[in-house]
């Protein structure tokens, strides 16, 4: 099933809560899009999050359950301790299996199956960082027709993550703090 | 990991396929995403370079396919994971069961038996492990053989001690178990109360009713339709006023049983069938 939408996964870690505190206003009721968040944390740190970034736009926000259908107009976040991955039927399905990257979410596994199962409708953001999850997810984004975006490595607390996409890939755009307008048309269009 | 063979979704089908007609095992209902990134995950592990190469091995080779199951489902298990999930069963669930003169708990997918272990102690705890049976089932007969032998990293029982304690548990944890080298040998005295059987939760019935059956991070792996088949399973195992116990992230939202079902309190991942 191919949605009437566009899947935008913002993947992070280290420092990059900041960045999408920022960018969540930004989403507004007229945009047609999903937004799902990949992020390394601690378990106990999960409603914490959802607190955090739930009234900060005009969006739903969920933290996935199992199958959980994914809908327009949600941030979705991966929660702490499983693998979120995307169902053709567009469903969530979480799996507990080892950690890749040492990390469990892990930004590559949730990117890969974006990739796989949604192509040329995918978005991928990778923002700070200190480990190269996320770089190979968004190489797969990328085979599959869908769009890449980095955070600038000059502006992440923690460059380690953003300045490997910007090395070993060919990106689409270089998020800064002065181009949001740029990345709303590429994530709608 | 990007020039190893990618499987099509097509040519999974006729793994899949192959799978059900040679060895009767179906995973036709399971996540697709999920599988999908097991087998690919085998795949680059066993450095396999052909499809047609990685198909004959499966059909033709018995052992090759005992390590496909293995590898394919996941076994990835704690004791005491989700403490708070425990704190209910050992305030809220334990003491309903108590006056029963016996006690049957279904631990369906139970891996290499942590959670197993888990109950068994808050049960003894609770001075009820005389009078309760343990059946711990799984499709994978490798995982059962752990569960009987009652060992476990040495390496996890700082951060078992901790979900313990967390959980309400009292005791010091490390009487429970004899180190052993690298491994935690759990007391004997748990195994006896453990019956140990190879159970398909796809194409297996109902064989005995319980008062409480868990099922944690198990259907996670299923799609809709075969978590429906599940949760009619566990309907059928399960006594009027018995409870399920789910994983964390896992709901009967999607279910028509729900309205027979009761959630406790707080939001935890725990049913009480009703009627």
């Amino acid at each position: 099933m191919q949605p009437d939408f566009n899947i935008v996964l913002i993947g992070g870690s280290a420092g990059s809560l900041s960045r999408v505190l920022r960018l969540l206003p930004h989403l507004t009721k007229k945009l047609n899009i999903a937004v799902i968040l990949i992020f390394h944390r601690k378990e106990d740190e999960d409603s914490v999050l959802h607190d955090v970034l739930a009234h900060k736009s005009e969006f739903t926000v969920k933290e996935v359950e199992d199958k959980d259908p994914i809908e327009r107009r949600h941030v979705y976040i991966a929660p702490a301790d499983y693998h979120l991955l995307l169902e053709k039927d567009l469903t969530f399905s979480l799996d507990m299996s080892e950690k890749i990257n040492y990390s469990r979410p892990s930004i590559d596994v949730t990117f890969e199956s974006a990739a796989d199962a949604f192509g040329e409708s995918v978005i991928g953001l990778l923002l700070s960082g200190a480990n190269a999850d996320g770089v190979d997810g968004l190489r797969r984004i990328r085979e599959e027709g869908g769009r890449i975006v980095v955070q600038d490595p000059r502006s992440a607390e923690v460059p380690f993550m953003p300045q490997q996409a910007v090395d070993r890939l060919s990106i689409d755009l270089l998020l800064t703090e002065f181009n949001i307008d740029d990345f709303l048309s590429l994530v709608t269009s | 990991m990007n020039d190893d063979l990618q499987l099509t979704d097509g040519q999974i089908e006729i793994i899949l396929s192959d799978l059900i007609e040679q060895y009767g095992y179906d995973f036709t209902n399971y996540s697709s995403a999920s599988l999908k990134r097991r087998i690919q995950r085998l795949i680059t592990m066993d450095k396999v370079v052909s499809f047609a190469e990685f198909r004959h091995r499966i059909q033709h080779d018995a052992a090759y396919f005992k390590r496909f199951v293995e590898q394919v489902t996941v076994n990835v298990t704690e004791m005491f994971r989700d403490a708070h999930f425990y704190r209910t069963l050992r305030e809220e669930v334990i003491p309903e069961l108590a006056t029963r003169p016996l006690i049957r708990i279904w631990h369906a997918g139970c891996s290499t038996g942590e959670e197993v272990y888990s109950m068994a102690i808050l049960l003894h705890e609770a001075n009820l492990l005389h009078k309760s049976l343990l059946y711990a089932t799984d499709i994978n007969p490798t995982v059962l053989e752990k569960v009987r032998l009652g060992m476990f990293p040495m390496s996890q029982m700082k951060q078992y001690s901790e979900n313990y304690i967390q959980s309400g548990g009292r005791n010091d944890f490390s009487k429970y178990y004899i180190a052993q080298y690298d491994t935690a040998k759990f007391d004997d005295s748990f195994k006896t109360r453990i019956i140990l059987a190879t159970h398909n939760l796809v194409s297996d019935t109902s064989f005995n009713e319980f008062q409480l059956i868990l099922c944690r991070n198990v259907m996670i792996y299923f799609d809709k339709e075969l978590q429906d088949r599940a949760l009619e399973l566990f309907d059928n195992s399960l006594e009027k006023l018995g409870f399920l116990g789910l994983g964390s992230k896992e709901t009967m939202k999607f279910s028509s049983l729900v309205s027979r079902y009761k959630q406790l309190p707080n939001k935890e991942k725990i049913w009480r069938k009703m009627s």
